[in-house]
């Protein structure tokens, strides 16, 4: 009402700039939208006029052209003959892997870490807390030389490999060799009879529930889930005879051969990826579990629930508040994070299109964008799944 | 639509804000700026890198410190870029560099697709193969399996594969980014085999602690013509870079030394060729946009090409290659710069 009056008591336009709030507060929005603006495009022009300047256009045809180069773990059929865009789903794939077995491989050492943080042992609880302050306070590329260099300056060639599970299991500077599993048809049981145990607990689940309910009467929902999913499908696993073939590595000439490997680059980016976000998800899982004040466990006792299900119903729920949110983005770092898998040459999205095949073919503006797209992908997605969980796991007001 | 309304106005303003990218001779731009923007390794010993005091040295270096004499005057007016095999490109086609000596093959597509303008060879050279000697290898034939350190962005990448593949052979390759990085895989075992240019793993071996303990396979897998380059569409820059290179060859023909060229300067003598070169007879540096004493001063700075390569790759050095395709095409070569005349 105040600045209806002002605007119409006077007109002036210079005045009302002044004065007007919401005059004022458009005018500067709309400048500093233009400006905005007027960067990206004087950058995009440049980069457009540039290239035009030299000839070079902007297309994506290179993608289909044969690739020319070999890459060293290819979880899919790959040679030099292939085309860019099958060398690009290989670093996808192998990025997608090492971010996978990283957030795994992370959030169970975190979620120990955490836990040891606040044991009242003197002795855990210091040495984790150096454990800790060490990691969080070197750079991410630094663990990850020193744990490349460990392991290629520190293990045998794969003549003197070390040998471990009597042939079964090579130590070397080249990988790690593992015995290969080769399904049989009557492997297919195995699976379907995983497939009825995850079924049949979701059913058990909602009918423990319904029962408790109804008679107050608690099943151990969580022994049973696990013999229906576990124990079920191993059962089954020995009846159908055991429809497993091991392939075991073998040296031959230069290298192992056969089996399974983890090459070095993989394995020091996987651990060093690993214990640094760690480090940073036990602090959260620490901050998480002292957020729930003490009253709530006394609370709880008081009641005469027992301790295993007071942790499971009253402290695990509401510190899970607290963890999701940090921990997705702890779960974005290591998948950003994995694009210094350059450093050691490990063949992920950004050594492959964005590496090779950018320097092969010159096209950096269409490689670049082929990769920040895909990484932005990424990240949205983790985002995405992190703040469905989050949102099921939020406190139901009532 | 008020939202609307702030975007359309901000379309409007950002339009009327282009601005066009003018690029003025690179010639006269390394002029006014005084220093030559030479893109260069990140270190190969004998070819391109940085001594004890921090003074770069090297064959391809020396190149740089000529054309830099012959334009500036002074051959320490260079300013260095050290790039990995994976940005020189970038780096010249960016204009963070003026010209390109970096051990770099020259290819067709890397020509027309890359949009670079090769000057001509200042080395002729292979890929080859270094293994340790324990490994008994002596043929690259024998590398069936074995994991091979490669550095990435490379020919020599692409030739690997095209070898392997037509030899029926597999092979893992192991992809680093700097010779350094090779040199340390290759070392603490991480590849059985080190391969990229013959003159680049002499270039290694001699870095080594213990050269003798490596050979180099007699395969020499490619054609690896190493040369000059300058951005596309700048032909009085490229012709500058190109009479540098293709004088310093000649000069070498002609026998005109690092010790000799002032005394060629001060009189006219009877070889025409020579008179050409050093300005008392024409004006051929001013056909290049230089004065007639480009060549004296690129000469003295550096001398000829022979000169060059024998103090910084030669049989001398720890390098110790011999001249073998480098030789002049008068002694059996096929070193053979066009005539300056």
């Amino acid at each position: 009402m105040a600045a209806e009056t002002s605007s119409s008591s006077n007109p002036s336009l210079f005045y009302r700039l002044f004065f007007d709030k919401e005059l004022r507060s458009v005018t500067i929005q709309v400048i500093t939208m233009a400006l905005i603006l007027a960067f990206f495009f004087f950058i995009v022009n440049n980069a457009v006029t540039n290239l035009e300047t030299i000839g070079k256009g902007y297309s994506f045809n290179f993608l289909w052209d044969a690739s020319n180069y070999d890459i060293n773990q290819t979880l899919i059929e790959y040679d030099s003959r292939s085309p860019h865009w099958r060398a690009a789903i290989v670093g996808i794939i192998n990025t997608l892997l090492v971010a996978v077995a990283g957030i795994i491989l992370s959030t169970i050492v975190g979620f120990l870490l955490g836990v040891l943080r606040l044991s009242s042992n003197w002795l855990i609880n210091r040495v984790v807390y150096v454990y800790i302050e060490y990691v969080r306070n070197v750079p991410v590329l630094l663990h990850i030389l020193l744990v490349h260099g460990i392991v290629v300056n520190t293990l045998p060639i794969p003549k003197n490999a070390l040998m471990a599970l009597d042939g079964s299991l090579f130590l070397t500077n080249r990988g790690f060799y593992l015995p290969k599993p080769l399904f049989e048809p009557a492997m297919w049981a195995v699976l379907i009879a995983f497939i009825i145990g995850i079924a049949f607990t979701i059913w058990f689940k909602g009918y423990a529930r319904k029962i408790q309910d109804e008679t107050g009467k608690i099943y151990p929902v969580l022994l049973i889930s696990l013999g229906a999913i576990i124990l079920f499908p191993v059962v089954v696993f020995f009846l159908a005879g055991v429809p497993v073939n091991l392939e075991y590595p073998e040296l031959k000439g230069f290298n192992f051969k056969g089996g399974l490997v983890l090459r070095p680059e993989f394995v020091a980016l996987w651990i060093a990826l690993s214990l640094y976000t760690a480090a940073f998800i036990a602090e959260i899982v620490r901050a998480g579990i002292q957020a729930i004040s003490h009253g709530q466990t006394e609370a709880a006792f008081a009641l005469g629930i027992k301790p295993s299900r007071t942790m499971q119903l009253v402290i695990i729920p509401q510190a899970l508040r607290v963890i999701i949110p940090p921990l997705s983005s702890q779960y974005l770092n290591i998948t950003k994070n994995s694009s210094l898998a350059i450093a050691i040459g490990y063949m992920d999205i950004v050594a492959t299109i964005g590496g090779i095949s950018l320097n092969q073919t010159g096209r950096e503006m269409e490689c670049m964008t082929i990769v920040l797209a895909i990484y932005l992908a990424f990240s949205l997605m983790i985002s995405a799944f992190m703040n469905w969980y989050n949102k099921r796991k939020k406190l139901v007001e009532r | 639509m008020k939202l609307f309304k702030t975007l359309a106005v901000s379309a409007a303003v950002a339009l009327a804000s282009t601005s066009g990218v003018a690029t003025a001779g690179t010639l006269q731009d390394v002029k006014a700026r005084g220093e030559l923007n030479c893109v260069v390794t990140t270190g190969v010993a004998g070819f391109g890198a940085p001594n004890d005091a921090g003074r770069w040295e090297g064959f391809d270096v020396d190149f740089c410190r000529a054309t830099a004499a012959a334009v500036l005057g002074d051959p320490n007016k260079v300013k260095f870029v050290p790039t990995t095999g994976k940005t020189r490109f970038t780096v010249l086609n960016s204009g963070e560099g003026d010209l390109l000596y970096r051990n770099t093959t020259i290819t067709m597509s890397r020509d027309a697709d890359l949009k670079l303008t090769f000057l001509g060879v200042n080395y002729y050279d292979g890929q080859g193969f270094m293994v340790p000697k324990a490994l008994g290898v002596t043929s690259a034939k024998q590398l069936d399996g074995a994991s091979i350190c490669i550095q990435t962005g490379t020919t020599t990448e692409l030739n690997l594969a095209d070898y392997f593949r037509a030899n029926n052979m597999s092979y893992e390759p192991v992809t680093i980014e700097t010779n350094e990085e090779g040199q340390v895989n290759y070392l603490a075992g991480r590849c059985d085999v080190y391969t990229t240019d013959a003159s680049g793993l002499a270039s290694t071996r001699s870095s080594f602690d213990n050269p003798n303990a490596h050979i180099i396979l007699p395969e020499i897998i490619s054609k690896e013509p190493l040369g000059p380059a300058v951005r596309q569409g700048d032909d009085e820059w490229a012709d500058v870079a190109r009479w540098v290179l293709n004088m310093l060859i000649e000069a070498e023909e002609f026998g005109v030394t690092q010790g000799n060229v002032k005394g060629h300067a001060a009189k006219a003598g009877d070889n025409p060729s020579i008179n050409r070169m050093v300005g008392t007879e024409g004006d051929f540096g001013s056909m290049i946009g230089l004065d007639k004493q480009w060549a004296v001063r690129a000469l003295s700075a550096v001398g000829n090409y022979g000169e060059i390569f024998e103090r910084n790759i030669g049989v001398n050095t720890p390098l110790g290659l011999a001249r073998g395709l480098n030789a002049q095409w008068t002694e059996g070569g096929i070193l053979y710069s066009p005539p300056l005349r």
